[in-house]
């Protein structure tokens, strides 16, 4: 069977106020205190469009090639919900702001192009918070605050393979918003929200099959789960000689699965008509052109400069590119020493160990900043630490801010290469270890990395490592 | 009776789809009335059909006018307690309504 | 002192004559010994009144006016927001609702030192042409209290008549200023499509809807106009033109203009009186130096089958955010959501509410837009054309404002003959066409007949130069209802 998935992804646009409203739209702020008669629908109350949220649109709509729209306009969609103050959402329906554009997405270290059919603007919801669940709860509370927060919604193509395309889909996309600066493409705060079309149908058939969207898969590991489990699923049930209905599931992250939402809350019709509180928008050439010439490198291009200009393997720009922050923190630690692999290295396999490669705003804000981890860096290059101790030091920079040079200074870290200090202690540890030196003599030549553990050992692990194996080798050598 | 002349329809079913579209509860003498009053209404306004309005393009505003916006600037909001004090039930800073699935 | 018109008014303060206190305590005093029989108010703003009331007198004394409307008494039609002061459409659903804001219309007369009297009946919601679907009372029209006052501002229209307020705001979606002008015998101006800010005017029809004076003569008209007309941030769909001297324009007579008579504006089964004294105008105009032709709207035949799609579709989507869940009323006892928005729905709306819901749903619905919305906004198109090319030869339309002259309560019992009383008013709507009813004439029965003028957009000037030319030349305005106590 193949698996055929195309995602809808709502972001989060970075504007000051709300999409028809002056309200700010700052996160986590008290209960219904960002709201006003127009985001919380009081009667008589008109909506007035951003100017930003349309250019936050374009601006994405030109890094996806898409095809902006000069005849662009609003129309309601309605239904009822308690979040929802008018009971319609303003969204965009016949003439949405830009069509027919494509991601590139690299899986296992081939490129495919994934089509995006559609991209349009739309305002967020209110919030609910249920006295227990949404099934048990015997009534629900309402916060507005988040009502009127711009939306946009990008409709991919059904061009996604499996599971693991789409999550690659969905890190790449976020990650061309994120360098646009028009999300924060925080997940778990719901600046980014992906639903989920999938269907099977039998290898290489061009017909589609049952299309079941999947709801609540609100972070990138739960997009891939949740996807995993629903081709299982499908797949299960059609060979087991079922028939699938085409419904709206809801990913239960806590319990691993998909299940049925009940046909009546989803037997919409829509009734979209064109808003008639909002003129309908123009957009001329030289509106797109403006808005083109200041779209930034984005994560592709920054990707083949890293390999060209760094000498970075494929696998590092990928990975340090994926993220904007980080894509900074690259280039300002190796404008500060210029060992481009070094710098990646211990980004990659220490930084990202102790902050999410996703988070954008942790890895701006984090205490070790680049200039503080390249100046780490030169302490082992200049032989100062070994990169066992540079390790602890990185460790509590994370957590203090202080440079590398102070701690090391404070505790005494720096490295022994006094040559005839070091020769001393060798001599010791060799007359402590008759034992290691008879089984050298007998060709064990595993015994003098025993010796070289003493040696650490009985220095702190200050020892310059490359002059104990050094005079160790000359020592041994004349036994 | 070709389709411009036969006069629309309305069943009690489509009163009722409507109804619940609409979130209006009916009682049973207000959904026949309902439905004579639509089918009447509606046989009037079939004379729209009388009229050709092919490549006719529709108008949805009165005044054309395109590109209205704002900047993207914060006002003050309003003060929670105006906007809550109008509501039908609350609980604390948060507006309250019954069990949002049916049983 | 309570039938002399705003502009008077304003004479007789900057001369000393008299106070805004003074009126304004008489306009209360009057209300109280009227209102009972009229019902044309749903709430008297008494303290609130005599606070501004008291506030122009002191620009008064201090020879700072803030202009002609300073210490005007103004009924408003309840369906536009005042901050603190309940706005219930004539609803039960909006029974008790205190809006944390001032419609914008309102706003710039508060600034212009209007005092609100209080706020005006209407038909719920706006729907209806005889105040008769107000959920609260009906109003009765000034000239004969077994009449309608028209509707749907019937409530601030009689108010204005009977001398309950110097003059006021209605809305007219299809024809809902107008129509109760011409029944009660006032003027009353439909505005351009956005040249006035509906901020804060609860919706019925987003696309229709229109704010606009009542007012004893033409010149209050263009005063009134004059202070609310203009751009507002906070309506995308109100005009940004420069808001021209309507005053200044009154005076200059219709010699020359060139008006147009629709041919279609007289039909069968129309009063003969309202056709007498119609025509007897137009001859009126003709010699004050008009010139007059024929002309042909043809699409008037579906105007008001497309108005029936139109503004009970977007009147179904306005009135959806009436659910109980933010404001207004909830039914208790409800056991779940949909069960609590659809019983509060269906205590808190009327039946004509209910109706165009249910009408605006059913063609919106899956299957049916095409039919009816989609080919109602092409004939929408189709009307426009209509005065399009009706205006490439003429200044102005003059036709009917109704069909009929008031009538009685209760006597249009099936919604479609009340919806064909708008029949004329309708297209100015659609079209967003300024439009103003200035009264023409009385019955035998002695109830007042509306000549309607349509101009071209944002031609008011030339709208209200003929009106006034016209008032000026007759002795219709000189005539009040005598209401008894
Ligand atoms: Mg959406
Ligand atoms: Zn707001």
């Amino acid at each position: 069977m193949d698996v055929v998935i195309g995602l809808e992804v709502h972001a989060q646009l970075l504007t000051r106020s709300k999409m028809f409203c002056g309200c700010a739209t700052t996160f986590g702020a008290a209960p219904n205190s960002q709201t006003c008669p127009v985001c919380q629908g009081m009667p008589g109350s008109l909506p007035v469009v951003n100017r930003r949220a349309v250019e936050f649109g374009i601006r994405t709509a030109l890094a996806f090639n898409c095809r902006v729209n000069e005849a662009c306009r609003f129309a309601r969609k309605h239904y009822y919900y308690p979040d929802m103050p008018k009971n319609f959402q303003i969204s965009q329906y016949e003439e949405p702001l830009a069509e027919d554009g494509a991601l590139e997405i690299d899986v296992d270290g081939a490129s495919r192009t994934i089509g995006i059919q559609r991209l349009h603007l739309e305002e967020d919801v209110g919030k609910l918070v249920h006295e227990g669940t949404l099934e048990t709860a015997q009534a629900s509370l309402v916060d507005f605050n988040r009502s009127g927060v711009p939306l946009m919604e990008t409709v991919s193509r059904p061009d996604l393979r499996s599971p693991e395309e789409a999550a690659a889909y969905l890190r790449a996309f976020r990650a061309v918003l994120v360098y646009l600066g028009v999300c924060d493409g925080n997940m778990e705060e719901g600046s980014l929200r992906c639903d989920a079309n999938v269907s099977l149908r039998p290898r290489g058939s061009s017909e589609l099959g049952t299309k079941v969207e999947i709801k609540n898969m609100n972070s990138f590991k739960n997009v891939q789960r949740a996807l995993e489990f629903e081709v299982r699923r499908q797949a299960e049930a059609l060979e087991a000689g079922l028939r699938l209905v085409q419904e709206t599931r809801l990913w239960d992250a806590e319990r691993g699965y998909t299940r049925s939402m009940r046909s009546k809350e989803f037997a919409h019709d829509y009734r979209y008509f064109p808003e008639p509180d909002l003129v309908p928008l123009r957009i001329d050439r030289a509106w797109v052109d403006a808005i083109r010439a200041g779209l930034p490198e984005l994560p592709r291009q920054r990707r083949q400069r890293f390999l060209r200009q760094y000498g970075l393997p494929a696998y590092d720009a990928e990975l340090l590119t994926h993220s904007q922050a980080l894509a900074d923190y690259f280039e300002a630690a190796t404008g500060e020493l210029p060992q481009a692999k070094l710098v990646s290295n211990w980004i990659m396999s220490e930084l990202l160990r102790v902050l999410p490669a996703d988070d954008e705003a942790a890895i701006r804000a984090a205490k070790i900043t680049p200039r503080h981890l390249a100046g780490l860096l030169k302490l082992i290059e200049d032989g100062t630490i070994s990169g066992k101790i540079a390790k602890d030091v990185f460790q509590k920079m994370v957590v203090s801010g202080e440079e590398a040079r102070a701690i090391v200074a404070r505790e005494g870290l720096t490295q022994l290469a006094d040559e005839p200090a070091l020769a001393a202690v060798i001599d010791q540890v060799i007359a402590r270890n008759p034992k290691a030196i008879e089984d050298f003599r007998k060709g064990k030549t595993a015994a003098a990395k025993a010796l070289v553990g003493q040696i650490m050992k009985a220095t702190q692990g200050k020892a310059n490592p490359a002059i104990v194996n050094r005079l160790l080798e000359e020592k041994l050598s004349k036994i | 009776m070709p389709d411009a002349e036969r006069p629309p329809m309305i069943s009690r079913e489509d009163v009722l789809h409507v109804a619940r579209l609409a979130r209006l509860e009916l009682s049973e003498p207000e959904l026949e009335k309902m439905r004579e009053q639509l089918n009447s209404i509606l046989t009037y306004i079939d004379r729209l059909k009388e009229l050709d309005v092919t490549g006719v393009e529709p108008t949805s505003h009165a005044v054309p006018m395109v590109n209205v916006m704002r900047d993207d600037v914060v006002v003050p909001c309003f003060p929670r307690d105006e906007m809550l004090a109008n509501a039908p039930d609350r609980v604390g800073e948060f507006f309250r309504v019954p069990r949002i699935i049916e049983d | 002192m309570t039938d002399t018109p705003i502009h008077e008014l304003a004479d007789a303060y900057l001369r000393g004559e008299t106070t805004p206190t003074a009126v304004t305590e008489a306009y209360l005093a009057r209300i109280a010994r009227l209102d009972d029989r009229l019902g044309a108010y749903l709430t008297v703003t008494r303290e609130q009144a005599l606070r501004a009331a008291a506030a122009s007198d002191a620009r008064y004394r201090a020879g700072t006016p803030l202009g002609p409307l300073d210490g005007a008494p103004l009924a408003y039609k309840d369906v536009l927001c005042t901050r603190g002061v309940r706005t219930t459409c004539g609803s039960r659903i909006l029974e008790g609702f205190v809006p944390p804001y001032d419609a914008t219309a309102i706003e710039r007369l508060g600034a212009a030192g209007a005092v609100m009297l209080g706020k005006g009946n209407m038909d719920e919601f706006a729907m209806g042409s005889s105040t008769e679907y107000s959920a609260f009372k009906p109003t009765r029209n000034p000239w004969d209290l077994a009449r309608v006052p028209g509707g749907s501002s019937g409530g601030p229209a009689a108010a204005v008549a009977a001398g309950l307020a110097a003059g006021g705001l209605g809305t007219d979606t299809g024809g809902s200023i107008r129509q109760p002008a011409a029944f009660c015998g006032i003027v009353g101006l439909k505005p351009t499509y956005g040249r006035v800010s509906r901020y804060g005017l609860v919706a019925f029809g987003s696309s229709l809807d229109h704010i606009g004076p009542f007012a004893r003569d033409v010149t209050d008209a263009a005063l009134l106009l004059a202070a609310m007309a203009g751009a507002d941030p906070r309506d995308a769909t109100c005009v940004e033109a420069p808001v021209p001297d309507y005053a200044a324009a009154l005076a200059r007579g219709v010699r020359g203009l060139r008006l147009g008579v629709p041919d279609e504006y007289f039909i069968d089964g129309m009063d003969p009186e309202v056709e007498r004294a119609v025509r007897d105008a137009v001859d009126v105009l003709r010699g004050l130096g008009a010139t007059v032709e024929r002309v042909s709207l043809p699409t008037t035949r579906h105007a008001l089958a497309t108005y029936y799609v139109i503004a009970p579709a977007e009147a179904s989507s306005n009135l959806a955010r009436y659910d109980g869940v933010k404001y207004g009323l909830r039914v208790a006892g409800a056991k779940d959501l949909i069960e609590m928005s659809s019983r509060t729905r269906a205590a808190g709306f009327g039946a004509e509410v209910k109706r165009r819901i249910m009408l605006g749903t059913y063609v919106l619905s899956a299957g049916y837009y095409e039919a009816y919305y989609g080919r109602a906004q092409k004939v929408r198109t189709l009307v426009r054309r209509d005065f399009e090319a009706a205006f490439g030869r003429v200044d102005l339309i003059v036709a009917p404002m109704t069909p009929n002259v008031a009538f009685k309560h209760g006597e249009k019992e099936d919604p479609l003959s009340m919806y064909l009383n708008d029949v004329f008013a309708v297209p100015a709507d659609m079209t967003g066409l300024p439009a103003i009813s200035v009264p023409c004439g009385f019955s035998a029965e002695g109830l007042p007949i509306g000549l309607q003028f349509i101009g071209k957009a944002l031609d008011e000037p030339t709208l209200l130069r003929a009106a006034h030319a016209y008032e000026q030349a007759t002795p219709w305005r000189t005539r009040r209802p005598s209401v008894p106590s």
